[in-house]
C-alpha cells in the first residue's frame, strides 16, 4: 500500500482565526492524508520541532492576522537552517497578492487566499509533495 | 366568515399556488431552498404558519414586552443607530488620524480594533508579539498610547466601543484613567467593552486566563461599572465571532444568549441585584447573507432575552432590553472582485437596520485582503448613510413585523434556540460544554458543511463559484507606516525609564494581593495604569496569579 501523505496544519503566532485551518485539515484527512493539527499560538520553533518529530511531508501554515511576512518566513528560514528541504510548505489566509512573490522566493510553494476551493489545495499537495 | 374558514381558505390558496408552480411550464428552480441554518424554506407562507401567534403576548408594540419589534417605541424616528466603524491599525497616532477622518465624514461613534499582542495582554516588545505589531488593530501597551489614541477626541461627548476581552478590565481602566487625567468624570463616560470571554473560548480564541478567574474579572467590571461608570456597557455579549468561526444563524443566536444568561447568573451568584447591572448588558451580532434569516434572528433574540430575564427576576424594563451592535459578515466578503462586496454589505446592513440594531459597522470592500483603505471605509460609512437618509426604511418601526414568513422564521429560530439551551444544560452549563468542546465541534461541523455546499455549488457565491473573472481586479490596499513599531518600542523604553518605578511596583504588588483574594480588582487596575504600569506588566501579574488557559486542538 502506498504511504499516506503526512501533513502538519499549523497556526503560527497569536492569531485565533482557526476556521480555515480546521476546514483544510479536515479536507486533507478526507482526501486520505494523515493530518496533525498544532492548535493555536505556535512559535515558528514549535512548528518546526513538531514537523520534525512527526516526520511530516507537508506543512500548511494558516494566518489571518497579517503577520505572515514575519512568521511564514520564520518557519521557512528555520527549516532551511536545519537543512530540511524535502518538506513541502504551503500557506493560506488574508494575504495580499503583492506579498506572494517574496513568500514563494523564501520557499513557500503556494499561497491560497480566501475563496480557494479545498479541492485545489488537496490537488496541489498531492501533486507537489516531495517524498 | 369566521376565523377558521379564513385560515382554511388561505391554506387551500397556498396549496394551489404551489401546484400551479409545479404544473406550469416554469417549475421551481431545483436549487437549494435551505437557509443558512439549514432550515427548509417553503414556497409560500400563510396565516396557517403563524396561527398560534398572539399579537399582544408574542409580538407586542415596539418598546413593549416582549420587545420583538424593537426596544424603543419610536426606534429610528427618534434616534438613528450609531454609525460605528471598527478601526485600528499600526500605532496610536495613525489610528487617531483614522478616527478623526471617520468622524469628519459623519461617523457617530468610535470602535477600537486592537492588535493581537494587545488582545493577549502583551506589550509590543514581548517575544510572542513578533510580527504582529499593529497588523490587525492598534497597539496599546500603556496609558501613554491610550492618550495618543484619543488625542483631541472629546471623551465626554462621544461613545467608544472597545473590542477587548482577556485584558478588558485593564484596557477599560486605561480609558477611564485617560478621561480622569483630562478632568472628565467617570460618570459621564459612555461606551462599551466587549469583555465576553465565553465566546473567546468558543470561537474567537483570544483568551488569557482560565474560565473561573475570567468570570470573576467580568463580574468585577459589572459591579464597578454600575456604581462608578453608570453609562458604560460593561459587556458586549457577542455572536459575531461565533458566526465568523462558521456557525449557523441559529447557533449564533443560541450560543450567544446562553453565554449572556451565564454572565447574569455569575453576577447574581456574587450577590449583585439583577436590575443594577442588567441594563448595561449589550449584545453584538453578525449580519450575514440570508436577508430574512438575519432579521428574524434579531427579532427572536429580543423575545428570548426578555422572557429569560423576566424569569430570572428582572423588573426594570431596561433589564429586559436586548440592545445590540451589528457588524456585517467579514467571512462573507470575497477576495475575488472586491468591489462587489459593497453590494453584499449594503444588503447585510439593511437586514441589521430592519432588525432594529442600535449600532452598526459596515465592512469595507477590501477586508478579505487587508485592513481597509480610507476610500474603502468611506464608502462603507456612506452605505449606512444612504440607508439612513435615502431609503425611507427608517420611517416606520419593524416594517416586516406581521410578515407570515418573518414571523414564522422568528418563531422557528426561537424554538431551535431552546433546543440548544436544553442540550447545553444537559452538558452541565456553558463552561462544562466549552470544556467538552461542544460549541467548538458544532461550529466546525457547520463551517465544513457550508464550505462543502459552496464547493458542490449548492450555494452560489458570486465571483467565487459562479460569474468568475479570468483575471481578478486588484484594488489599492492600505499601506502602514513601517516606522510605527520602532517608535512604539522607543516610547515603551522611555516610559519604563521615566515613570516612578517604585510607586508603580507598589501598585502592582497591591494588585497581586487583591487578585489572590476576592475583592474587586477594578480600583487596583486603575491605580496600576495611572502609575503607567504597562499592559504587559499588569496583565503579567494576573497571569502569574490566575494561570493561563490552553484549549484542546480539535478539527
Amino acid at each position: 500500500m502506498e504511504k499516506k501523505i503526512r501533513v502538519l496544519v499549523a497556526k503560527p503566532g497569536l492569531d485565533g482565526h482557526d476556521r480555515g485551518a480546521k476546514i483544510v485539515a479536515r479536507a486533507l484527512r478526507d482526501a486520505g492524508m494523515e493530518v496533525i493539527y498544532t492548535g493555536l499560538h505556535q512559535t515558528a520553533e514549535q512548528i518546526v520541532t513538531t514537523a520534525i518529530q512527526e516526520d511530516v511531508d507537508v506543512i500548511g501554515l494558516s494566518l489571518l492576522s497579517g503577520a505572515h511576512m514575519t512568521l511564514f518566513l520564520d518557519v521557512a528560514t528555520m527549516l532551511r537552517q536545519k537543512q530540511i528541504d524535502d518538506v513541502l510548505i504551503v500557506g493560506g489566509g488574508i494575504i495580499p497578492e503583492e506579498d506572494v512573490p517574496r513568500l514563494k522566493e523564501a520557499g513557500i510553494a503556494e499561497v491560497f487566499g480566501p475563496g480557494t476551493p479545498v479541492e485545489t489545495i488537496v490537488t496541489f499537495v498531492k501533486k507537489n509533495v516531495k517524498r | 366568515m369566521d376565523e377558521k374558514k379564513t385560515s382554511t381558505k388561505h391554506q387551500i390558496e397556498a396549496k394551489k399556488q404551489v401546484e400551479n408552480v409545479v404544473v406550469t411550464e416554469t417549475p421551481e428552480h431545483p436549487s437549494y431552498h435551505k437557509n443558512l441554518s439549514n432550515l427548509d424554506i417553503k414556497t409560500v407562507y400563510t396565516p396557517e404558519d403563524i396561527k398560534g401567534l398572539d399579537y399582544d403576548a408574542d409580538i407586542g408594540f415596539p418598546g413593549e414586552f416582549p420587545f420583538v419589534r424593537g426596544v424603543h417605541p419610536t426606534m429610528y424616528r427618534g434616534r438613528l443607530w450609531t454609525m460605528r466603524q471598527f478601526a485600528g491599525f499600526g500605532s496610536a497616532e495613525e489610528t487617531n488620524k483614522r478616527y478623526h477622518y471617520l468622524l469628519s465624514h459623519g461617523e457617530t461613534g468610535l470602535s477600537v480594533a486592537f492588535d493581537y499582542p494587545t488582545l493577549y495582554g502583551y506589550d509590543t516588545d514581548h517575544p510572542l508579539a513578533r510580527g504582529e505589531f499593529g497588523k490587525c488593530g492598534v497597539a496599546i501597551s500603556s496609558l501613554v498610547d491610550m492618550e495618543l489614541l484619543f488625542h483631541n477626541i472629546p471623551l465626554d461627548k462621544i461613545t467608544t466601543s472597545m473590542t477587548i476581552n482577556g485584558p478588558a478590565a485593564i484596557i477599560w481602566a486605561m480609558y477611564i484613567a485617560n478621561a480622569e487625567n483630562q478632568g472628565i468624570s467617570k460618570h459621564k463616560l459612555g461606551g462599551t467593552i466587549q469583555n465576553d470571554i465565553l465566546k473567546e473560548y468558543i470561537a474567537q480564541k483570544s483568551y488569557i486566563f482560565p474560565p473561573e478567574p475570567s468570570m470573576r474579572l467580568i463580574v468585577d467590571t459589572f459591579e464597578y461599572g454600575c456604581k462608578q461608570v453608570p453609562k458604560w456597557n460593561t459587556i458586549s455579549i457577542s455572536g459575531y465571532h461565533i458566526r465568523e468561526a462558521g456557525s449557523t444563524a441559529v447557533q449564533e443566536l443560541a450560543f450567544t444568549l446562553a453565554d449572556g444568561l451565564e454572565y447574569v447568573k455569575a453576577a447574581m451568584k456574587r450577590g449583585l441585584e439583577i436590575d443594577t447591572f442588567a441594563p448595561r448588558l449589550s449584545f453584538f451580532f453578525n449580519a450575514h447573507n440570508d436577508f430574512f434569516e438575519e432579521i428574524a434572528k434579531y427579532r427572536a433574540a429580543r423575545r428570548i432575552w426578555a422572557h429569560e430575564m423576566k424569569k430570572l427576576g428582572a423588573k426594570n424594563p431596561r433589564s429586559l432590553w436586548m440592545r445590540f451592535h451589528t457588524q456585517t459578515a467579514g467571512c462573507s466578503l470575497t477576495a475575488q472582485q472586491p468591489e462587489i462586496n459593497i453590494v453584499r454589505v449594503t444588503m447585510q446592513a439593511l437586514a441589521a437596520v430592519l432588525g432594529g440594531t442600535q449600532s452598526l459597522h459596515t465592512n469595507s470592500m477590501d477586508e478579505a485582503l487587508a485592513l481597509p483603505s480610507e476610500k474603502a471605509v468611506r464608502i462603507a460609512l456612506r452605505t449606512q448613510q444612504i440607508i439612513a437618509e435615502e431609503t425611507g426604511v427608517t420611517n416606520t418601526v419593524d416594517p416586516l413585523g406581521g410578515s407570515y414568513y418573518v414571523e414564522w422564521l422568528t418563531d422557528t429560530m426561537e424554538e431551535e434556540t431552546y433546543k440548544y439551551f436544553d442540550k447545553i444544560e444537559r452538558l452541565g452549563g456553558v463552561i462544562p460544554a466549552i470544556e467538552k468542546s461542544f460549541f467548538q465541534k458544532e461550529i466546525a461541523e457547520s463551517a465544513y458543511r457550508y464550505q462543502k455546499e459552496i464547493e458542490d455549488k449548492k450555494r452560489i457565491i458570486v465571483g467565487v463559484n459562479r460569474y468568475k473573472l479570468e483575471e481578478d481586479l486588484g484594488i489599492p490596499l492600505l499601506q502602514m507606516d513601517e516606522k510605527g513599531e520602532e517608535r512604539q518600542i522607543q516610547r515603551l523604553n522611555k516610559l519604563r525609564k521615566d515613570r516612578d518605578n517604585a510607586a508603580m511596583q507598589r501598585h502592582l504588588a497591591g494588585l497581586r494581593k487583591a487578585a489572590q483574594g476576592t475583592e474587586n480588582l477594578m480600583p487596583h487596575l486603575l491605580s496600576c495604569v495611572h502609575s503607567y504600569a504597562t499592559l504587559g506588566e499588569t496583565c503579567g501579574v494576573l497571569r502569574e496569579v490566575f494561570g493561563e488557559y490552553k484549549e484542546q486542538a480539535i478539527f
